[in-house]
């Protein structure tokens, strides 16, 4: 993969290194801030709105993400910001209006902390075992993805990037647990954007600015379809092969209220906020950076496309996964060059980080201290943490070089994980607004939406059901997920005891719980720019009129 | 507590604010980047399409470093405060606390 190589110099290992350095020095100033449990899981709920929100956005903007939807942007063109206005945007200010209220309310410490209060212990071990095992998964094909991109622009051999990658992760978890993991991802995020920018804007001149790159998008095999994100919806003839019921339902809807609003490894950001405000600005205020990332990834992948001969190749190094690393050796000199490296390094790492910090939580809490040892010291669970971060990383490692066995294994657990989280949501929606919805009915619909999802992908990846992509199945597999959960709920309930009033105060709607009432999810702030309510619809106001110049 | 052990915690508390951890690197990298771009040659500008891209982006990450410490300055971490005593605070006082 010599093609792809970078030619960088002293000051970009220079400004590399210079990274490392701060990374490791936050988890030790974040040690000396630890003093309990609550400290290291949730950073002691201390955290302001603006740090926790572009943690939020940031443990969501990890290299797939960015290295994905360039490439998206070059293979479908202007469709790809479907991901980040209707596939993200409503959904983050929803967690913040109406979810986040009966979360941080009921001051669960994780996800399915909620469901075992709401549900029941079965429900609960279910969800917690899934997500940990997801986690360390996912944590595994970041650091996977991470040696391949430092082995194919700087030549590293892949198992020394993976056990850096992994040393330095391990480090500043186990020193700061979860600030020291939303520190950085804070740092990553302006470190990302200053990395991709200049690749925007020299991409840019070089096309003759924004009319050059569309004129010359319209010359390239994408055409006139490459800059229009609704206009094509009606029939399935597109770049991205969707109709708009699909766009709305399927990605608007259920797969992205699915990730955003009960995926632990962003709600427990939230969930590190200092007071109730500022845990639901956290969602809306992520909503505001992600409604502008497409200007820094897909704007790049069209470039890409445009001044690169040959992208979109079946393989090799001109691939659209590589429009990024691509355009860095093109455009960049040294200098900026180091930053943007520095920037994919850290996106890496902190996308690791985030399943890492979300594993221990949820591995100490819920399955050591409710199942395996109960009632230690504090001090007993803070080290049960740091041993499980350790055990984590080393699994991790494993399953990376496992993933290197495979092609494609990104696109599989995205799937995979992505189909979870359907049948999830529609437990959690359900349960929230539905009192009587009982513990049991909880569980099933878990299990079978989850089982019916497996079912069609598994009937997709042996082709005995036929669509037209993985995106479309993941459409469809999380409708049919979300769907079976919902009737499961309606048929078990009337069959299985429901909960007593008194025990789901704070957790169901219009159930007293000083924080869950209609008026005060409305009302909470009088200062305009600290209101969620009004701030997530100038979120949302903005998503309709960014979509305008490309309908 | 003794006033001697306040600074301290004062202290730590800056310092392991985020605002410093931000400031920090990118004062660093702006003062790199800035430097590498004044001495720039033709090759570099070249790459770059003519745009002195080190110089420019030096200078903006220069003036980030600088907006969040000066932010720091003006608007310093309070003293670490209880949680559970926050969340039984008025709407209107704690407002008037974050301010």
């Amino acid at each position: 993969m010599d093609g792809l190589r970078l030619d960088v110099s002293f000051v970009d290992y220079l400004i590399l290194t210079i990274y490392f350095v701060t990374v490791l020095g936050v988890g030790f100033a974040a040690r000396r801030a630890i003093k309990s449990s609550a400290d290291f899981f949730l950073s002691g709920r201390s955290m302001p709105a603006w740090v926790t929100g572009l943690a939020f956005i940031s443990a969501n903007l990890g290299a797939l993400e960015v290295i994905g939807m360039s490439a998206n942007g070059a293979e479908y063109g202007m469709m790809t910001v479907h991901y980040f206005w209707i596939g993200a945007v409503p959904a983050m200010v929803f967690l913040g209006i109406v979810m986040m209220p009966f979360y941080y309310g009921s001051k669960v410490r994780s996800v399915p902390e909620f469901l075992r209060l709401r549900f029941n212990r079965p429900t609960h071990l279910f969800n917690a075992l899934s997500f940990a095992v997801a986690q360390v998964l996912i944590a595994g094909v970041n650091l996977y993805a991470l040696s391949l991109i430092l082995q194919a622009l700087l030549g590293w051999p892949l198992w020394l990037s993976i056990v850096v990658g992994a040393a330095i992760v391990l480090a500043y978890i186990t020193l700061g647990g979860l600030s020291s993991a939303i520190y950085n991802e804070v740092l990553q995020f302006f470190v990302i954007v200053a990395g991709l920018l200049p690749i925007t804007i020299i991409g840019l001149v070089k096309v003759g600015g924004i009319d050059g790159l569309f004129d010359k998008v319209r010359q390239s095999p994408l055409g006139e379809a490459g800059l229009h994100t609704w206009a094509d919806t009606g029939g399935t003839d597109n770049p991205l092969g969707a109709h708009w019921i699909g766009i709305v339902f399927g990605l608007g809807f259920v797969l992205s209220f699915g990730y955003w609003t009960t995926n632990f490894a962003e709600v427990q950001r939230a969930l590190s906020a200092k007071d109730m405000n500022a845990a639901r600005r956290t969602s809306i205020i992520g909503a505001f950076p992600k409604l502008l990332v497409p200007a820094i990834t897909i704007i790049p992948g069209l470039i890409a496309l445009v001044t690169i001969q040959g992208l979109g190749a079946e393989e090799g190094d001109l691939i659209y996964n590589n429009a990024i690393p691509l355009l860095m050796r093109d455009l960049l000199p040294n200098g900026v060059l180091g930053v943007a490296v520095t920037g994919l390094v850290a996106s890496f790492m902190a996308g690791m980080a985030a399943n890492v910090s979300g594993f221990n939580t949820v591995f100490t809490y819920d399955i050591w201290q409710t199942y395996v040892r109960r009632h230690r010291s504090d001090g007993y669970y803070l080290r049960v943490g740091r041993i499980a971060t350790i055990a984590g990383i080393v699994v991790g490692i494993g399953t990376a070089f496992i993933a290197a066995g495979f092609s494609n294994i990104m696109n599989y657990i995205q799937a995979l994980f992505s189909l979870f989280n359907a049948p999830l949501f529609a437990t959690f929606i359900v349960g929230m607004f539905w009192k009587r919805m009982s513990a049991w009915a909880g569980f099933w619909s878990l299990l079978l939406g989850f089982l019916a999802s497996l079912t069609l992908y598994i009937l997709h990846l042996t082709e005995v059901v036929h669509f037209n992509s993985d995106l479309e199945e993941s459409f469809w597999g999380a409708g049919l997920a979300f769907v079976t959960a919902v009737v499961v709920a309606l048929i078990v309930t009337p069959f299985t005891p429901g909960k007593r009033d008194d025990e789901l105060r704070g957790l169901v709607y219009g159930l007293g719980g000083p924080t869950t009432s209609g008026e005060v999810i409305i009302a909470s702030e009088k200062v305009w720019w600290r209101n969620p309510v009004l701030l997530g619809f100038i979120a949302l106001a903005l998503a309709v009129l960014l979509y305008i110049p490309v309908w | 507590m003794t006033d001697k052990d306040e600074e301290k915690v004062a202290t730590a508390a800056r310092l392991f604010d985020v605002r410093t951890v931000i400031g920090g690197l990118f004062l660093i990298y702006g003062l790199i980047v800035t430097l590498i771009g004044l001495f720039d040659g033709e090759t570099e500008l070249d790459k770059a399409e003519g745009v002195r891209i080190n110089l420019w982006m030096g200078l903006g990450m220069l003036a980030l470093g600088l907006l969040m410490l000066l932010w720091l300055k003006l608007n310093p971490p309070g003293p670490p405060r209880d949680p559970d005593v926050e969340d039984e605070l008025p709407p209107d006082e704690r407002a008037a606390r974050e301010s």
